[in-house]
């Protein structure tokens, strides 16, 4: 039987397949981060605990509401998106004015409160979310068994990536923000309500990382550290395909992705550092990122 | 300050000397109280097992003793070691070394716990091994003042390696945890089930704290074993255990071994998932009255039942609080001496002895994790299968190859 640097062809097919999926949650907690980035200057260090309170929102909706999954597919980042908001209102909105390091901080500090809170109501092993009846079991692909719930979060997590990205770069609404980002005044002296786009960007990359939490709530365990996990990660995704640059972290979430899951083939043991191996070679040789521009 | 500790443990030494003719090396209480430091992970994905509750377990431990012996006060406090070796060593030697620390407790992460073992070997204190499992903890890496309470990755391998090879699972395919403890269990459980006669089919090794083992757990479909056995503890194991059921691999009849299990994941993971599992513990609630009593007081404090970690810390808390008594000092060789010459006779175990390497040998069980139509409530969630003899679960102390004679 031909192999792939000693791997059967299939299993090597099975292990992209899942790099894939990884990858659709790498890309769609990036795109939060490079609208919040993009859009506002502010490096959000709370995306990983904001996406760790979707995944809550969904349960608490589950449990004691009743509210199932498909629902809290709208619900839950509504709910996050709003909680985003007010955020943003009464603390993120006094820092605009400074150096970038503040809001970074601030997002941070809001970051450990929050997770600390959850760590301190749920402890650290996590709440049980089933997989909705209509996503269980799954496909014998031949060369793996890819679970039905799996495929949706890959399908679902590519349309909302390109939507978003339709709805900043070729509707009229981006326009208006992506303009609204480069000059405030000019745009603000032409009628347009500037802090108001810029709460609701704020809102809608937050509600963007509650999606993913919803999305992620029956394949990981819902725990409070679910979050902090996979924020390290998904900073060096953006900071690789470039801070300001939302197809660049799209198309990097995804390419990302599928390297760990090579690496999970060939050196599992390295599977974690990988990305931030390609992150030191990326800033070393294109600081900008992949897809950035010199700012 | 260490200069009048040091002159006044010395005068009370030489008074308790002269009253306790017969008892050598004397020296009374250093500092006018018993310091227990609790160091284990209290935020991450091992916090849950132990955490706050082995705290919580040990100051009732002290409870019992109304928080004094030997006439003096007995205080407990904590630290997060985060799971990393160089937290934990550090926090240890700050203890021992400027807050009066006598004893460390618990010590999760199998890595961090050998860390810890080389600093209270070196500063002669006592040090009660709960939470880790690696069984080099009482095998080359023994210390005379350490202690190895609830478990060990030996007792693990023998319970539930042999019970599933003896159940027709003849080859094992391996999901390990990359460090010291995952490597560990593997070895034990490999040599467990190729003494019974079966094969290993392969090995993965993953790091510590993954969230998504979808691509292991291919790897593991693929080698066509018959047994999936995960060498790994915690948030792992319940992501294993999870994410195995959304890959079809018991449906396509593997089964899954979770080599080390505890109360606590089985909680998170509902009995939906779990169901079925067979697990070795050292400690279940419900298996005896004074099990079921304290593990009521236990549950009124923290609103959770013990794992067998947390239940085994009172009972190694209450041991050492027991030997100071016994031994009136709370000098490290010395109540270690005293440990070992006294067998455990409390809730959580029935005539343990331990070695001279540390070993606390006891009872462990082989369980099996009720399905929901068999649990009456929350927490009832383990059938237990069999008692394991503590001789038979154990190396014995030729076998642990630790140098240490007693």
């Amino acid at each position: 039987m031909a192999t792939v640097f000693g791997i059967p062809p299939q299993a090597l097919f099975g292990q992209l397949l899942l790099g894939l999926i990884n990858g659709s949650f790498y890309a769609l907690l990036s795109l939060g981060l490079a609208v919040i980035f993009g859009m506002l200057n502010v490096i959000n260090f709370a995306h990983g605990a904001l996406y760790m309170l979707g995944a809550f929102v969904a349960w608490w909706l589950l449990t004691t509401v009743g509210i199932g999954y498909w629902p809290a597919l709208l619900v839950a980042p509504l709910i996050v998106g709003a909680f985003g908001i007010l955020l943003e209102k009464t603390l993120l909105s006094r820092l605009y004015k400074l150096d970038h390091l503040y809001g970074l901080l601030l997002t941070f500090g809001l970051a450990l409160i929050i997770e600390g809170m959850f760590r301190h109501w749920y402890g650290s092993s996590g709440m049980p979310y089933p997989i909705p009846d209509a996503l269980k079991g799954g496909q014998n692909l031949g060369f793996m068994f890819l679970p039905n719930y799996r495929a949706w979060v890959v399908v679902a997590s590519l349309v909302i990536c390109l939507a978003t990205w339709f709805l900043i770069e070729r509707t009229r609404l981006g326009a208006y923000l992506r303009a609204a980002t480069e000059n405030p005044v000019l745009v603000q002296a032409f009628g347009i309500n500037v802090p108001v786009m810029i709460t609701l960007t704020y809102g809608f990359g937050v509600a963007l990382a509650g999606l993913a939490g919803v999305l992620a709530a029956p394949i990981y365990q819902v725990n409070p550290l679910m979050g902090s996990n996979l924020i390290i990660v998904v900073f060096a995704v953006v900071v690789i395909g470039g801070m300001g640059s939302i197809m660049g972290a799209i198309v990097t979430g995804f390419g990302l992705g599928l390297l760990e899951g090579m690496t999970k083939v060939f050196y599992p043991e390295a599977s974690n550092i990988v990305i931030f191996v390609v992150m030191a070679i990326v800033l070393l040789l294109k600081p900008a990122g992949l897809f950035g521009r010199e700012r | 300050m260490t200069g009048t500790m040091m002159g006044r443990s010395l005068l009370a030494g030489v008074a308790v000397a002269a009253l306790m003719a017969g008892t050598a090396q004397a020296q009374g209480v250093s500092g006018d109280k018993v310091r227990i430091g609790v160091l284990n992970d209290r935020s991450g994905l091992y916090a849950d097992l132990g955490g706050e509750g082995s705290a919580i377990a040990a100051r009732m431990a002290a409870e019992e003793f109304g928080n004094k012996v030997a006439g003096k006060p007995v205080e407990i406090i904590t630290a997060d070691h985060q799971n990393k070796a160089d937290i934990g060593s550090n926090v240890a030697r700050q203890w021992i070394d400027t807050e009066g620390v006598d004893v460390i407790v618990d010590v999760p992460n199998s890595g961090v716990a050998l860390a810890v073992q080389e600093v209270t070997r070196e500063k002669k204190k006592v040090f009660l091994m709960l939470g880790p499992a690696t069984s080099r903890l009482t095998g080359d890496a023994c210390s005379p003042t350490g202690f190895h309470w609830a478990y060990d990755t030996r007792a693990l391998a023998v319970g539930t390696g042999r019970a599933m090879v003896k159940e027709g699972g003849d080859s094992w395919f391996f999901l390990t945890a990359d460090y010291a403890f995952g490597h560990q269990l593997e070895a034990d459980t490999m040599a467990e089930v190729k003494a019974a006669g079966g094969t290993v089919k392969g090995v993965v090794r993953h790091p510590l704290n993954t969230a998504d083992f979808s691509s292991f757990l291919l790897q593991a479909q693929g080698s066509g074993a018959k047994i999936v056995g995960l060498a790994n503890a915690g948030g792992d194991t319940i992501n294993s255990i999870k994410q195995a059921s959304e890959f079809g691999i018991t449906q396509s009849g593997q089964k899954l071994a979770g080599l080390l299990l505890f109360l606590s994941d089985v909680h998170a993971l509902g009995l939906n998932v779990a169901q079925d599992l067979v697990l070795t513990t050292g400690f279940y609630w419900d298996m005896d009255d004074e099990k079921r009593a304290w593990s009521k007081k236990y549950m009124e404090k923290t609103g959770k039942m013990p794992t067998m970690v947390q239940a085994g810390t009172y009972s190694a808390v209450r041991h050492y609080l027991q030997a100071i008594q016994a031994a009136g000092t709370d000098d490290g060789p010395a109540v270690a001496k005293k440990m070992r010459e006294t067998p455990v006779n409390d809730m959580f175990a029935k005539n343990g002895k331990i070695l001279p390497n540390g070993r606390m040998v006891h009872d462990m069980y082989l369980a099996r994790v009720k399905k929901p139509s068999e649990s009456k409530g929350p927490w009832d969630y383990y059938q237990i299968l069999r008692t394991i003899p503590g001789d038979e679960a154990f190396f014995t102390l030729e076998q642990s190859g630790c140098k240490l004679t007693g």
